[in-house]
């Protein structure tokens, strides 16, 4: 990892504007504020300098300069991820590809895209909408984050379960490495020779190189979206229901779930006409073919039924299809105006721990005197609770920060794991030592060194350095060891 | 039978004092694939690492022991219904599921379903320490660390041995039915395509002697449906005919004749080259026998936006599989170093550098 760079502000400053426009080299306290966090406000930076270059040479010329250097390089698209991966190193480089904003070409034969990193994801569905396609992947940020920051998390979405995360929808990237090299990793084609580089590069958080170009997939849109609406007046039998229409052979396009305090907080906010008295609601999206659709759906409803739904709702158009889902896309939202914050976790669990993980949860949410809201993307596993608190209350982010801590080591003792799709970044890097052992995590940090000798980019973030590790684990050890002597006084 | 894996690190561990090379082995189906084994190396003996640790058809998710056979783990899916939709090929009854992984091979699904990669959610790997790691895991979305798990497509045990795999499993389809017409490899490309552009259950669509066969799979009625509106007669053979393809029996694989592999852009001109051609995937997998000089092939893989191997046969002491570009080289060569410093695992396999 580095020290302190070996260049100052004002000499890497001059040597940008060498090649970058001057505006376009930022080192003013003012104009580089609203760089200082991502999504995940909590955590806060000020930068030594934000550049937005806009060719890959410049790009190419500035990781050189900074591998020289030894700055640190953090790159950033759109802002919206949620675990800090692009909260800012104070003595390094904010490297902005704001400016790489173009889709540079469609083929609707060939079904695929190539795109400039900074092209935000709705974007594609809209453009290639004409000839018939969409991009698959559909994280709930869709409208503001971008391809490149995508492939950085390996972003997913509501209909991930049938169509696949970022990584099954790409072909390929072009990347500028630490070293200033630029290499194209995967090709026109669905695989290429020797290791599988472009997996490993997909959900790496900007720590193994700078990517400016992406080739990626597009799907035939499908004919006809439904969505069946279940309420039902337990987590587990929502969760029983989830597992039914799966063991039945039928694969939702979406499959999401939600407690009381999310089925209450979203239908306020979106009026979605949902079943307020449901202790779970569940939302399944079938698409397909007309006959596929009609079929699939008049089985999930039968199936729902059967399996105790207390009541059953079918959208009829695309409007009602839409109103159904914009209470579950605003949940987040929805949950905001019901508390002055709140922190969304984002843990993955094997479905079939859902009620021991939502009962534990609640036990922690009483202990903690916080209130937590979940929403669950059913299909997959991945669990959003979200931590309602009051950041203008001392200590209580820090309660929260310890609650989610919690959360997420429990999703890894079932079995799951600390994140589904927001990434580690600077937020859950603790939490790492709890997934992964020592010669794990030095496996991590050597990929990484093969990557980026020097360790300039995105350095603290994804991978905890193992000297951190062992004082997290020791220190969880006795708060669980507390734990249990309290329970055994209790 | 069973968990080996402590006698695995032991042997891996006794190697690396000992300064000897380790062949990674399975089923031993896959010998053909890649460059030829280093004859002084000893072999790692995968094939008895065997037995399905986990399985919940509930979630779609499987977990393996990397030396347990397809037949074993396709068996024991096929009893609640579902299989691995990337249709595996085997080369034997003994191919492996670390194998599969291993070399990356998938069957004719693979541009709808995606490859084994796809599917794999977690791994165990024994590295060139000895250490057993343990990577992704049991769930569908999981970005904590990076993806080692998928790194190992392809890489052909040259970073270390795949011990245990989870992997995503899927319902078999409702039916599946093929329609089969006569058409010139020239206008080929072009047809498979445009009906892949087509939000229709298609799950296969390849060519071979002056015939293209389309598969659809799904619901009954959208099958049916979909049988209707698209030309080509429905074919009873239609099955037989995308298992001898997915097992690689069909009779255009026959003979010692070299078979090159190219995978390529789905829509890519076909590259001008005399003899028989196979084409799968829609358009982006094609194979092609004929002695021919690898430096001409890599250049025409190229040109139709991918690479070129040489699959089976011809000289397997020279390298196989098309060449890397400097900087994709030097990071492939410190990958293998950060996994197995020693270079322990298949040396040469891959790639005479590597």
């Amino acid at each position: 990892m580095t020290t302190k760079p070996k260049i100052s502000r004002a000499e890497l400053a001059e040597q940008f504007r060498a090649f970058i426009d001057p505006d376009f080299v930022i080192t003013d306290n003012e104009t580089m504020k609203p760089y200082e966090c991502d999504g995940m406000s909590m955590y806060c930076e000020m930068p030594m300098l934000v550049v937005l270059p806009e060719t890959a040479e410049q790009v190419q010329r500035i990781m050189r300069i900074c591998n020289e250097h030894e700055v640190p390089v953090v790159a950033r698209g759109a802002g919206t991820g949620l675990s800090a991966g692009a909260m800012p190193h104070k003595e390094g480089v904010v490297l902005s590809l704001a400016k790489f904003n173009r889709i540079l070409d469609i083929d609707p034969l060939a079904r695929t895209a190539r795109l400039q990193p900074g092209v935000r994801n709705l974007a594609i569905s809209e453009e290639v909408d004409q000839f018939g396609l969409y991009y698959g992947p559909d994280p709930s940020s869709q409208i503001a984050c971008t391809i490149g920051g995508n492939v950085a998390e390996n972003s997913g979405g509501v209909h991930c379960l049938k169509y696949g995360l970022t990584v099954h929808n790409i072909l390929s990237v072009e990347m500028i490495t630490a070293e200033g090299e630029r290499v194209t990793i995967g090709s026109d084609a669905l695989d290429v020779c020797g290791m599988d580089l472009l997996a490993l590069m997909t959900g790496s958080e900007g720590l193994l190189g700078i990517v400016t170009e992406v080739k990626v997939k597009l799907l035939p849109k499908p004919e006809v979206a439904q969505v069946v609406m279940a309420g039902f007046d337990s987590i587990q039998k929502a969760g029983d229901a989830v597992g039914g229409i799966i063991s039945h052979g039928i694969i939702p396009g979406g499959l999401e779930m939600m407690d009381g305090h999310a089925i209450i907080a979203a239908d306020d906010f979106a009026q979605a006409g949902y079943p307020r008295e449901a202790k779970a609601l569940l939302l399944c999206e079938v698409d397909g073919t007309e006959e596929e659709v009609h079929e699939h759906i008049a089985q999930a409803e039968a199936l729902f039924r059967e399996l105790g739904a207390t009541s059953v709702k079918t959208s009829q158009s695309e409007q009602e299809r839409a109103l159904l889902w914009k209470g579950r896309k605003s949940a987040f939202p929805a949950v905001g105006r019901i508390s002055p914050d709140y922190y969304c976790m984002d843990g993955t669990i094997p479905r079939r721990h859902l009620a021991h993980v939502l009962l534990e949860m609640e036990k922690m949410s009483e202990e903690f005197g916080l209130r937590v809201a979940n929403v669950f993307h059913a299909g997959d596993g991945n669990l959003h609770p979200l931590i309602l608190f009051d950041a203008n209350v001392p200590g209580e982010f820090e309660s929260t920060e310890a609650f989610g801590g919690r959360i997420l080591d429990l999703c890894v003792e079932v079995g799951g794991c600390i994140t589904g799709e927001h990434g580690v970044g600077v937020e859950k890097i603790r939490q790492m030592a709890v997934q992964f052992n020592d010669e794990e995590l030095q496996q991590f940090h050597d990929v990484k060194a093969a990557f980026d000798p020097a360790g300039i980019l995105n350095p603290g973030k994804g991978v905890p350095a193992l000297r951190f590790c062992q004082e997290y684990r020791s220190l969880e050890h006795k708060q669980h060891k507390h734990d249990t002597v309290e329970a055994a006084h209790g | 039978m069973g968990d080996i894996s402590q006698t695995l690190k032991e042997q891996i561990l006794q190697a690396g004092k000992s300064g000897q090379k380790l062949n990674i082995e399975g089923g031993g189906t896959k010998a053909f694939m890649g460059r030829a084994a280093d004859t002084d190396a000893g072999t790692l003996k995968l094939g008895e690492h065997t037995g399905i640790v986990e399985y919940h058809p509930v979630e779609l998710i499987m977990t393996a022991r990397a030396g347990t056979p397809l037949a074993e783990i396709e068996a024991t899916l096929a009893e609640e219904g579902q299989c691995l939709h990337f249709e595996p090929p085997r080369f034997g009854e003994g191919s492996t599921l670390g194998g599969t992984l291993a070399c990356n091979v998938s069957g004719p699904a693979r541009p709808w379903s995606g490859s084994v990669r796809d599917q794999v959610l977690g791994i165990r790997l024994l590295n060139g320490k000895g250490e057993h790691l343990r990577f992704g895991g049991q769930v569908m979305k999981n970005v904590a660390g990076y993806d080692t798990s998928r790194l190992q497509a392809g890489a052909m045990g040259t970073l270390g041995a795949i011990t245990e795999i989870s992997l995503k499993v899927m319902p078999k389809p409702a039916m599946s039915l093929t329609l089969v017409q006569d058409m010139a490899l020239d206008d080929v490309i072009h047809y498979i395509n445009s009906r892949a552009k087509e939000p229709k259950p298609i799950t296969g669509a390849a060519w071979v002697d002056g015939k293209v066969y389309l598969r659809l799979a799904g619901a009954r009625s959208a099958v049916e449906a979909t049988a209707e509106k698209w030309s080509g007669d429905v074919t009873e053979q239609g099955d037989a005919f995308w298992q001898q393809l997915q097992h690689m029996q069909h009779d255009f694989f026959a003979g010692d004749e070299p078979l090159w592999r190219f995978s390529v852009g789905s829509t890519a001109g076909n590259p001008e080259l005399d003899g028989p051609w196979l084409i799968d995937w829609a358009g982006s997998q094609r194979w092609y026998r004929g002695e021919a000089d690898i430096t001409r092939m890599e250049t025409m893989a190229q040109r139709a936006g991918g690479q070129v191997s040489l699959f089976r046969g011809g000289d397997r002491t020279d390298e196989v599989m098309h060449n890397q570009p400097r900087a994709l080289k030097e990071l492939q060569s410190r990958l293998k170093k950060s996994f197995d410093p020693d270079g322990i695992f298949n040396p040469g396999r891959l790639y005479s550098w590597l």
